[in-house]
């Protein structure tokens, strides 16, 4: 006999059974224990077939390799830059893979980019240490400047970009800024000045209410409300 | 004379009244409140994140650092003088290895993760709403963990085991042991025991067996505030 203990989208805490029997096979944030699975952190239940996963609603980010992030830079070596980004790990930027133009020997690397400043970037490369590669040399990556950057819980990304990036781009057309949302919990929004404020407290909003349903019509509600 | 009736008038088995709230502190990655009684407990948890000095860093594994206060006037006595103390360094020690058991960092090597606890008021059993605060501070972080750890201190008073001791049952004149017990939730597998006083084998026993059923209340505590964290807002 194997049944689901838990409905789908229920939250569940770190233990809790999620199913018994063996016809159930424990996916991610998850683990068996004898015939039983039970999670492993705190979130949300989802059943894919035979496999029982949870989604996390809150916790740390973990690099992985294509990820689009914002880093800022705090350090520069020999051969490139080394980048905070939000986790327990800095990455490193090689001279090659800044720019797509040629970077001489003797040049002054701050010039490109300068300690503390931030970069879109993409994670090229991440050992099992989590030591992490970036590159800046693929189309829409760059160095961040003007607006303002905005921190949230890595977890909470999917849910500011939304099914195929509708509640991002809903937030850009009723506000007109540009946003640039990093897979580490990094937000750029760039604008007006009172748009971007506008834009800020709806990333901010969507963060705390994520778990709720139907976030998007309330989230067009109070973009059109507030806009005025 | 025995100890017939207890000095607050609880049933002997009976908790103190608790209360429980996840996501107190906006900064940290997660937080927790816990109270029992007149104890209360503030747990914050910040990380993974980068560890320093780099010698204490292991590269298999994540590591737990935790760290115990009570506030200056925070107790019955006298002042308490802030800052690191011998006491303060050993129940710092036992909550991380009580909730070590259970909390799974393989996924980040080299990094800490930081367990604040701070305690404005209190009334015996710090260290138990410690542990019961700080597990779910780092449910609330998005630690992965494979079960809650919950907590509680049983004792003998003058004879009599009783549950969840207030300060007064520890200053009782007669022979009073005081034993924190902190349990995981699904195979009630020990992770804290120590004692103060003295007790015999079968009040021992019959101590242990109370603190499963006290630990399994905590942990319907620990639940409920999670999941209030997440219901509804409108």
């Amino acid at each position: 006999m194997s049944n689901i203990l838990k409905n789908e989208r229920e939250v569940v805490i770190p233990g809790e059974a999620l199913a018994e029997g063996m016809d159930y096979l424990p996916g991610d944030n998850t683990y068996r224990e004898g015939d039983k699975i039970f999670s492993k952190v705190l979130g949300l239940v989802g059943v894919a077939g035979r496999v029982m996963k949870i989604t996390p609603l809150s916790g740390p980010y973990l690099p992985t390799t294509g990820d689009k992030i914002i880093a800022k830079v705090f350090d520069i070596t020999m051969s490139g830059w080394r980048f905070k980004t939000n986790t327990a790990y800095s990455a490193m930027m090689n001279v090659k893979d800044a720019s797509s133009r040629f970077i001489k020997r003797d040049e002054d690397l701050s010039k490109i980019l300068a300690i503390g400043d931030y970069a879109v970037v993409t994670i090229t490369k991440v050992t099992s240490q989590n030591l992490i590669d970036l590159t800046m040399k693929e189309p829409g990556l760059h160095q961040v400047s003007g607006g303002r950057l905005v921190k949230i819980n890595s977890q909470k990304v999917p849910r500011i970009i939304g099914k195929q990036g509708s509640m991002i781009s809903l937030i850009k057309d009723k506000t007109g800024c540009n946003i640039t949302v990093g897979q580490n919990g990094i937000v750029w929004i760039k604008g007006d000045s009172d748009k971007e404020l506008l834009a800020e407290k709806a990333v901010k909003m969507i963060e705390a209410r994520s778990h709720e349903e139907g976030l998007t019509s309330k989230m067009e509600k109070f973009l059109t409300g507030g806009a005025q | 004379m025995a100890y017939t009736e207890r000095i607050d008038g609880r049933k002997f088995d009976e908790l103190r009244p608790m209360e429980a709230k996840a996501g107190v502190i906006p900064n940290a990655d997660g937080s927790a409140l816990v109270k029992a009684g007149k104890t209360t407990a503030y747990a914050a948890v910040y990380g993974p994140r980068e560890l320093f000095p780099r010698f204490k860093q292991n590269p298999k594994t994540g590591i737990v650092r935790c760290h115990y206060g009570m506030m200056p006037f925070s107790g019955s006595g006298e002042r308490i003088r802030p800052g690191n103390s011998r006491r303060s360094q050993e129940i710092a020690m036992v909550m991380e290895k009580s909730l070590n058991a259970m909390i799974d960092l393989s996924a980040f090597p080299n990094a800490v993760v930081d367990i604040y606890v701070d305690l404005p008021q209190t009334d015996a059993g710090t260290r138990c709403a410690a542990i019961s605060a700080a597990s779910i501070a780092l449910a609330d972080a998005g630690i992965p963990m494979k079960d809650m750890i919950s907590s509680v201190a049983v004792g003998e008073v003058d004879g009599t085991v009783v549950a969840d001791l207030s300060y007064d049952e520890e200053a009782y004149d007669a022979i009073v042991s005081d034993i924190p017990v902190a349990m995981t939730h699904n195979t009630k597998e020990i992770t804290l025991l120590q004692m103060d006083g003295e007790i015999s084998k079968e009040n021992l026993m019959k101590a242990l067996e109370m603190a499963k059923v006290g630990t399994e209340t905590v942990y319907e505590l620990q639940m409920k505030a999670l999941k209030d964290k997440f219901s509804r807002s409108d």
